[in-house]
């Protein structure tokens, strides 16, 4: 299996603070990756730099084969990535399925009954359904959330990056959560997925890597990961004697 | 379960608009000539109003520099009919042509400013217009010239069928323009412009081309502006850069007519265009008293309906003449 996603050296810095600090890694075609590290890690600015919202200062990006480190955010989400963000951004003045028909027709690139379709089945399985025709503006924080899911399924991506998704649900809107993001991978898509719950994490991923200070700290199978000593320090804060 | 894109209203709402405007194209046969002048007028401020909420309403393009086109469009209609010989109708599609292609490196230039520096930047790039033609002696330069009865008499024979014809252009343009961003608004680069609208961080992660978009916003609105600007200088016979590049008769009074018909609504433009016309009409002979009565009624209706006459009626009865949005209509959907 070819690689989806390539890092070579990513870094970004705002003046003196290192937001991401030579990051490189690799992620095969089919494969559901999670990255956790304490807040403030540069989780998020790693999403940002892949999906092209922020430009590195050095490194590439390469996504199917492509050198893509200088495509434009919404170029690459065509090519096939697309993105729930971490701070809900609905288009509030727009109901919630006409959010769901923006991705449907200019990431995926359908149209007519076909779009509308695919739309109504993603709604439906996001639980969002019964909120159609609500506008997007008037929606509650958790529901925004399943809005953020719904528009990166609707994009019909071939990489899903999901960004702090599973906070604030409940146990069994969470277990129906997996459930959903299984069901996506099982149809082939790569999932790259930040996230605190880690119990859903571990659910689904194949591979967790960890990140701190903008710098890849971890890397390797999920239960490796969480029991190896530095994750316990530097992720969940536990001082680790000798 | 099944989605909808129209709804009762808009379907009644299709039906009278279709009769008045029947109404409306017989009106060389019912209208006086003074009438007829007004409704011609009427027209032309009503396209300049579409086309200005289009570019503010939906794309977020501010500009206070529309002008540029009306008086480029103007010019244009006497440089091609007085020089190449044009018929003045091939003519006012010449100006649009010319009107496109001139807003390209405009387009280019003042794309780099964001917010209010362009809407400064729009009105700079106006007020070059106005020197530049100014410097043109061939056109009359700052004193301007009118168009040789020869042309104006080529357009049809005798006063009465060039009235009625020029009546019918503005007519033509107005319901043109209207239809264009109707249909522009519900296609997918329409839905793609509102997306922009809510949220640009959004809509770019999402597959949109914003500068793509509102560059083709921008060039498309302005050609149009400068076929209106040709029309409506076909009617005046005159022209000079005063009156062609005025920030006033064809900036300031089509934000007035946009901000209090509703800004962001097809008809919100309409329904601001009957009332500036109406309070026109009923006060111009109170000279600038006039002026100050239309500032009042704007300042009144921005502090007490942000959203325009429209935007208050829509809050009320959930009313769209020209739906825009989908509905999904099903057992399972709450919110209707």
């Amino acid at each position: 299996m070819s690689p989806i996603l390539q890092l070579r050296g990513l870094s970004k810095s705002f003046g003196a603070v290192v937001v991401a600090d030579k990051l490189s890694y690799e992620m095969q075609s089919g494969e559901a990756l999670g990255i956790i590290g304490p807040n403030g890690a540069g989780k998020t600015t790693m999403f940002n730099l892949i999906t092209g919202t922020l430009t590195p200062d050095k490194g590439d990006v390469i996504f199917l084969s492509k050198d893509v480190t200088k495509y434009s955010a919404a170029r690459r989400c065509r090519l096939g990535m697309a993105r729930s963000f971490q701070v809900p951004q609905p288009f509030s003045g727009m109901t919630v399925f006409e959010n769901a028909m923006i991705a449907a027709t200019q990431a995926a690139g359908l149209s007519g009954w076909v779009a509308e379709d695919s739309c109504l089945k993603v709604l439906e399985q996001t639980n969002l359904l019964d909120k159609a025709n609500v506008l997007a503006g008037s929606l509650n924080l958790l529901d925004r959330k399943r809005l953020e899911l719904t528009r990166a399924l609707c994009a019909k991506p071939k990489l899903l990056m999901l960004d702090e998704i599973a906070g604030g649900l409940t146990e069994s809107e969470c277990i129906s959560l997996v459930h959903t993001i299984k069901d996506i991978h099982a149809q082939g898509v790569s999932v790259i997925w930040i996230e605190h719950v880690v119990h859903a994490l571990m659910a689904v991923v194949d591979r967790l890597i960890v990140i701190d200070f903008g710098k890849k700290i971890a890397e390797g199978p999920p239960k490796e990961i969480m029991a190896s000593s530095e994750v316990q320090e530097i992720y969940l804060g536990i001082e680790v004697d000798g | 379960m099944r989605v909808t894109r129209t709804s009762q209203a808009a379907k009644i709402a299709a039906i009278l608009g279709a009769g008045v405007l029947v109404v409306l194209i017989i009106a060389p046969w019912w209208a006086g000539r003074a009438d007829m002048r007004l409704m011609g007028e009427l027209f032309l401020y009503l396209a300049l109003a579409s086309l200005w909420n289009l570019m503010a309403g939906y794309a977020g393009l501010v500009s206070v520099g529309q002008q540029a086109y009306v008086g480029f469009g103007g010019y244009m209609l006497f440089a091609l009919t007085i020089f190449a010989g044009f018929p003045p109708i091939v003519a006012i599609a010449g100006a649009g042509v010319l009107g496109a292609l001139i807003s390209v490196p405009v387009a280019l230039l003042i794309f780099r400013l964001r917010g209010a520096y362009f809407a400064i930047g729009t009105w700079v790039i106006a007020e070059v217009f106005r020197l530049s033609f100014a410097q043109i002696s061939a056109l009359g330069g700052g004193s301007g010239s009118s168009l040789p009865v020869k042309i104006v008499r080529s357009m049809a024979d005798g006063r009465l069928a060039r009235e009625a014809l020029s009546y019918w252009l503005a007519l033509g343009i107005a319901f043109c323009v209207i239809a264009a961003v109707y249909m522009f608004l519900r296609s997918r680069q329409g839905l793609a412009l509102t997306a922009i609208r809510d949220n640009e961080l959004a809509a770019s992660s999402l597959g949109i081309d914003i500068w793509w978009t509102k560059f083709i916003v921008y060039v498309a609105a302005s050609a149009l502006t400068a076929m209106i600007g040709a029309l409506i200088f076909l009617q005046k016979l005159r022209i000079s850069p005063d009156a062609a590049f005025s920030v006033n008769d064809w900036t300031a009074f089509v934000i007035f007519i946009v901000v209090i018909g509703g800004i962001g609504t097809i008809e919100g433009p309409i329904i601001g265009t009957l009332i500036f016309f109406a309070l026109r009409e009923t006060l111009a002979d109170l000279g600038t008293v006039y002026l100050m009565v239309l500032g009042v009624v704007a300042i009144l209706i921005m502090l007490r309906a942000p959203k325009g006459i429209w935007g208050l009626v829509r809050a009320r009865f959930d009313l769209q003449l020209f739906p825009l949005g989908y509905r999904v209509v099903s057992d399972k959907v709450k919110g209707d």
